[in-house]
């Protein structure tokens, strides 16, 4: 890690200058993504049209299923393309090509084709953007084999991970947060990778495990902080990776702090929380000191008005209440 | 909208060759709904029949590294790009011999090593894809063009509307060939959809519309063979639609009432084999040529029955491979 600190959507842009660079295989699609157009609406590609040409950088046309298509059809002979579908809910307008081409046609070839594809897209709640450009629409792609989802939560990671989806032969989406962009960090070594389907700790400690990811793992870590007030000490674990998610490192953790929070921006039901959460059941249950605790959003659309946002949206404050009744309930 | 290609010249050879395709396909099909019937094989299945010339001509045009797209009713297009029969029994059988170990099954045949990339069970979906193939082709700056076969339905959803859009502003390699039989399953194209010929759809996405009929080899292969020509050249992509008439169900056993008997018996008199054959003998291909072709044809399919009856299933454990990359705990 390099003590020089950059931005998120600078992390981005550097992992797809390098990538594209060492490989003349990997091309970039979406939206407005060539410089011409802004290099992007997040400018996470400004430049890279320029540096690598518009036949690798392209804009294309308001055309999700004609995106993911192309990334598709490209992918099985070999190319490793980066298609960006803007917001995330712009992804239901892919879904066809996402859930039952992507993810699929690998199994159904009997492995003679696979699709090397990264879709990166970005969403969150927070800022405004109401009931369309908001969702955390993850666990959806969680529930279809053959994909991979992937989410960070810091500069490098998002260097890392971009890295790795890119080498990656599987199809994988990258989430970012619409609220991370402008988030400074510690830059990643150039190459650096973060191995898909590994998490991280991001802080240590004894009483209680918190599983997050994307968002989750700053305001956990600010939750920690005031529990730490309290003489509760939270271990904080980045899953990174949403699928596969890495269960070894979290289980091995929940069975130290005998106590779990999960934490995500998506709403509650059926979401990766219900997943993670019973794992830990099935696996730890007489380890447990009480049961597993959920912290998400509410179950509504993402409202507009500042006060029904932030009723929807968990808060840190959800966090530290959830751990409080995870530890009274110790034994 | 072009006008439909006048039906002049075919070589001897490339008569021989379409022949042969289109015979391979008509068999292939009849003895694969004859299986069904009489119980030896339990699939779904989108019969082709009507489809036989249309197949056997386009992929004539063709290299064998082109790439194509196909659907669910796709056979014909399959055994025109030159899938082994073998290959393609097995799998439709669900065989670990299979072009795809039995984990695809008819819907899902792929075999790149003749090109076919992909076959989609969804209406539609493929033509899309067959753009990246050429974007793929263009990129690397290879001679490839890459095809996307559908039916008329496919040509009223979204995907195909997207899809001629981003290849025409893209000037992509790629042939739409739409092979209108009519029928959007049970529902007739003047029921469901706002063009009589589809071809004249391409004026909306400044390509050229072609309309061919598919009943007739010469028309079909210069048709398909201008679009080839167009798409390697760098000119950019064609729809072309080549007409017929679905002379089955939408799926093997399905009611077929609903299509007019006077329709049905003015199609099956235009598509038959035998006016074919007669066709094809008038362009210099001798009888002896044609009973040649034919009884090698027999007996390719007659060995690749076998093969795939007496091939293996794939054992359970092999759900958990390609998945992904690495292999899945069990």
């Amino acid at each position: 890690m390099s003590a020089e600190k950059i931005s998120f959507a600078q992390a981005l842009n550097a992992a797809l200058d390098d990538a594209m660079a060492d490989d003349e295989n990997v091309i970039m699609l979406g939206e407005d993504v060539a410089d011409e157009q802004g290099g992007g609406v997040f400018k996470v590609s400004k430049g890279l049209s320029g540096k690598y040409g518009t036949k690798r950088v392209r804009s294309t046309p308001i055309s999700e299923q004609a995106i993911i298509g192309a990334a598709v059809g490209a992918a099985i002979t070999g190319m490793r393309p980066v298609a960006e579908i803007m917001l995330m809910n712009f992804i239901t307008v892919a879904m066809d090509q996402l859930v039952n081409h992507a993810a699929k046609l690998r199994f159904m070839s009997g492995g003679q084709t696979n699709v090397p594809l990264v879709v990166r897209t970005t969403t969150g709640a927070g800022v405004g953007f109401g009931g369309q450009h908001s969702d955390m629409l993850e666990a959806w792609f969680a529930h279809v084999p053959g994909m991979k989802v992937a989410t960070a939560s810091n500069p490098a990671d998002a260097y890392g991970l971009m890295r790795a989806a890119i080498d990656d032969e599987d199809p994988t989406i990258l989430i970012e947060n619409i609220t991370h962009y402008g988030m400074r960090g510690p830059a990643a070594e150039p190459g650096y990778r973060v191995p898909l389907g590994k998490a991280a700790i991001a802080r240590e400690g004894g009483d209680v495990t918190l599983v997050t990811y994307g968002r989750g793992v700053s305001d956990c870590l600010a939750a920690a902080g005031t529990l730490a007030d309290e003489g509760i000490e939270a271990e904080v674990i980045d899953l990174r990776t949403v699928s596969p998610w890495d269960e070894e490192t979290v289980l091995s953790s929940v069975a130290k702090t005998k106590r779990a929070v999960i934490v995500h921006e998506a709403v509650r039901p059926f979401g990766a929380g219900a997943e993670i959460s019973s794992r830990i059941h099935e696996e730890l249950f007489g380890d447990l000191a009480g049961p597993v605790q959920r912290v998400a959003s509410y179950p509504s659309p993402v409202p507009f008005a500042k006060p029904l946002e932030t009723a929807f949206l968990y808060s840190v404050a959800d966090i530290v209440h959830a751990v409080r009744q995870a530890t009274e309930k110790k034994a | 909208m072009n006008k439909t290609p006048s039906a002049t010249s075919l070589s001897p050879e490339m008569a021989r060759i379409i022949y042969r395709k289109a015979y391979l396909i008509n068999r292939t099909d009849e003895r694969f709904r004859a299986m069904l019937t009489n119980g030896e094989l339990a699939v779904a299945y989108y019969p082709v029949r009507g489809h036989e010339v249309i197949a056997a001509a386009a992929m004539a045009a063709l290299e064998p590294d082109d790439y194509l797209v196909t659907t669910y009713r796709g056979l014909h297009d399959s055994l025109a790009k030159g899938i082994p029969s073998r290959l393609l029994w097995a799998e439709f059988a669900g065989k670990r011999t299979g072009t795809c170990k039995g984990k695809g099954g008819p819907m899902h045949i792929t075999h790149p090593e003749t090109g076919v990339m992909v076959t989609t069970g969804i209406v539609g979906s493929g033509i899309p894809i067959a753009n990246g193939l050429a974007m793929s082709s263009q990129i690397r700056g290879e001679n490839r063009v890459a095809v996307a076969s559908f039916g008329d339905g496919a040509s009223n959803i979204g995907a195909f509307h997207e899809a001629l859009n981003m290849a025409s502003v893209w000037k992509l390699p790629v042939i739409f060939l739409c092979q209108n039989n009519q029928y959007a399953e049970h529902t007739t194209l003047a029921a469901g959809t706002s063009v009589s010929s589809i071809a004249e759809r391409a004026a909306g996405y400044s390509m050229p519309g072609v309309s061919c009929d598919g009943l007739d080899p010469a028309s079909v292969y210069e048709a398909m063979n201008e679009a080839v020509s167009r798409a390697r050249a760098g000119d950019g992509p064609t729809l072309l639609e080549a007409q017929t008439f679905r002379l089955l169900g939408h799926i093997f056993g399905a009611d077929y009432s609903y299509v007019p008997k006077e329709d049905l018996s003015a199609a099956e008199e235009r598509a038959s084999m035998a006016k074919l054959r007669q066709w094809i003998s008038e362009r210099q291909v001798s009888e002896a040529d044609l009973t040649q072709i034919e009884q090698e044809v027999d007996a390719e399919i007659d060995e690749a029955v076998t093969f795939a009856l007496e091939s293996e299933p794939p054992d359970a454990d092999e759900i958990r491979f390609d998945i992904y990359e690495a292999e899945q705990a069990a």
